[in-house]
């Protein structure tokens, strides 16, 4: 369904995605996961063919998206990351105009459907200069699903959305991923995982991993890093801890604090307690800390890189 | 068809949202009013002095041509530009629609309001055919009406292709008006004193080709060929436009 081969962009002298390759199948949902500035928004434009690409190659449903651009965009419902709306309109006329533009029959109950499967058909006949941002997020999204397109491209779908949304619209790409193809694009790692059949992560134009979602939880729970503190100084403490069996990469930090991490099922945390006890510091707090998506990819670039690729 | 009919509709419904769209309207309708009335009063002074002639439509199209320069370019500036700014550029170009059939939907919405104003302004000759006896010259009437709307179709193409190049109305806004004033007082003026090369100066003259002909009643294909190409030439360097933005 999408079919990516050395895709690559250049702005200027700037590489925005340097030979990308990868695939979503039909039914399959694939997340794009990266940092600010990753090439995500820049992949999605080549896609649903708003610019063409520097080199390499991509088609959508089957068609080329340079040369077969039109009958791409027919099949290919995009939302795109600041939702094209027209403030002077109502969600009715913006819908219907859409819909025009897509040659639906019967568009009105269409876009009705399409409301309803947004949960925003009250607000039909209103303008959308009055919605909230959440509300115009669903707007875009409607625009994206009116035409039951085959694959289903969205940047940060969930952006901007109270909790209660956010969970809304991901039960309906979930519904949508059944059949169609899906590509959404986020920055929040847990919404990668809850809802991707697959996750690409991408940096710098580069994919750096690309698995399923409990592979690659696997993958990044590949160590556990804890954060110890204690009062005072740690003086000799990093070498103390260091020794313990099972203790990998320990890193002093000033204020007393400690990192270090252990390969996860050998939780080492009783014994550095004791340890620390035994050497008569007093243990102030002991706890994992969470990795951020920015250590996850260096991380990945530095696994990547240390295995030859 | 159906594309350009689409995004059509759309943009002509948008200057009834439009204060924009209605000063211009009013404006217009105003001066012209300004200028007709004038236009009475000193044809009625003068009855005795011009005996034998009679005021024409041209007395409404001649102001009426005028006013466009000043005006279209209020008209046109948003099309495309502020497509750009408010990001729905994005949307439009990744909607199952070619670039000429967006930039020519937005002449056409464009093209059908001024028609709309201009439809308003036939008001004129109908006083005007009242108070003249036995009735003004409908040859002229129709001629010089033509121009208007051919002016127009051309005024507004070429402000559609320069509002494609900006994403900011303002700037769009001046540089149309400046292309507009360009293209019908100052484009004739070499024609006067070059040696060589003032036909093509000449025939540019965009002036020239409504007040010389269609304005007195004159209907050349020359001219009809000169505005309607003029049209073409702007809703294509649009679509140029648009398209090299896609590559860059
Ligand atoms: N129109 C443009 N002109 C020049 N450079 C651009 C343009 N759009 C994007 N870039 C550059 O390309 C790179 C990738 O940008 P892109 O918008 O694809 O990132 P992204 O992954 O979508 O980031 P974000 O998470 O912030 O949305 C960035 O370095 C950016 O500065
Ligand atoms: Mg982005």
């Amino acid at each position: 369904m999408i079919r990516v081969s050395k895709l690559t962009k250049d702005y200027g002298s700037r590489r925005a995605i340097d030979a990308l390759t990868f695939e979503a199948k039909q039914g399959e949902i694939v997340g794009f996961l990266g940092p600010n500035g990753a090439g995500k928004t820049t992949t999605m434009r080549i896609l649903t063919g708003y610019m063409p690409p520097t080199d390499g190659e991509a088609y959508v449903a089957g068609y080329d998206v340079v040369a077969e651009s039109l009958e791409v965009r027919r099949r290919v419902g995009y939302l795109p990351e600041t939702v094209p709306l027209y403030p002077e309109m109502t969600v009715f006329d913006y819908l219907m105009f859409m819909a025009d533009l897509r040659h639906l029959p019967s568009a009105d109950e269409r876009v009705m459907d399409t409301l309803e499967m947004v949960g925003m058909e009250e607000r039909a006949d209103g303008y959308i200069a009055n919605l909230s941002k959440g509300m115009r997020q669903r707007i875009g999204l409607a625009q994206a699903l009116i035409h039951k397109p085959e694959v289903l491209i969205l940047d940060e779908p969930t952006i901007g959305l109270d909790p209660a949304q956010v969970v809304e619209v991901r039960n309906l790409v979930r519904e949508i991923g059944k059949e169609r193809t899906v590509l959404l694009s986020t920055h929040i790692l847990s919404e990668a995982q809850q809802l991707c059949d697959r996750v690409l992560i991408i940096n710098k134009g580069h994919i750096v991993a690309e698995d399923t979602p409990e592979n690659l939880q696997a993958r990044l729970v590949g160590a556990e890093r804890v954060m110890l503190r204690v009062r005072g100084e740690l003086d000799d403490l990093p070498a103390k801890i260091a020794g313990i069996e099972g203790v990998q990469d320990v890193s002093a930090q000033d204020g007393g604090v400690l990192e270090f991490q252990f390969a996860p099922g050998q939780d080492v945390r009783p014994e550095v307690a004791k340890a620390v006890v035994k050497a008569g510091f007093d243990l102030l707090e002991l706890r994992p800390v969470g990795m951020s998506l920015e250590e996850i990819f260096l991380q990945l670039t530095s696994d990547n890189a240390s295995s030859g690729e | 068809m159906r594309n350009i009919w689409t995004i059509a509709k759309r943009e002509y419904k948008q200057y009834f949202n439009s204060p924009i769209a209605y000063i211009v309207a009013f404006m217009l309708l105003v001066v012209l009013g300004i200028f007709f009335a004038l236009n009475i009063v000193y044809f009625t002074r003068n009855a005795m002095a011009t005996y034998g002639s009679t005021p024409d439509a041209g007395i409404v199209t001649g102001p009426f041509a005028f006013m466009l320069v000043l005006s279209l370019p209020a008209l046109t500036m948003r099309l495309l530009a502020d497509e750009q700014r408010m990001g729905t550029m994005e949307l439009l170009l990744t909607a199952p629609l070619r670039d000429w059939e967006l930039v020519v939907g937005k002449w056409l919405g464009s093209f059908l309001f001024i028609l709309t104003v201009i439809a308003v302004t036939w008001i004129f000759p109908i006083i005007l055919n009242n108070l003249v006896v036995p009735g003004i010259d409908q040859g002229i009437l129709i001629s010089a009406y033509l121009g208007i709307i051919l002016v127009s179709a051309a005024f507004l193409g070429i402000g559609v292709g320069i509002s494609a190049m900006f994403s900011s109305q303002i700037a769009a806004f001046f540089a149309t008006l400046v292309t507009f004033i360009v293209l019908w007082w100052m484009i004739g003026f070499p024609a006067d004193v070059l040696p060589v090369g003032a036909d093509v100066f000449r025939y540019l003259d965009m002036k020239a080709h409504f007040y010389n002909s269609l304005n007195v009643g004159v209907i050349n294909l020359a001219d009809l060929v000169y505005y309607l190409s003029l049209t073409a030439l702007g809703l294509f360097t649009g679509s140029a436009f648009i398209e090299a933005r896609r590559w860059r």
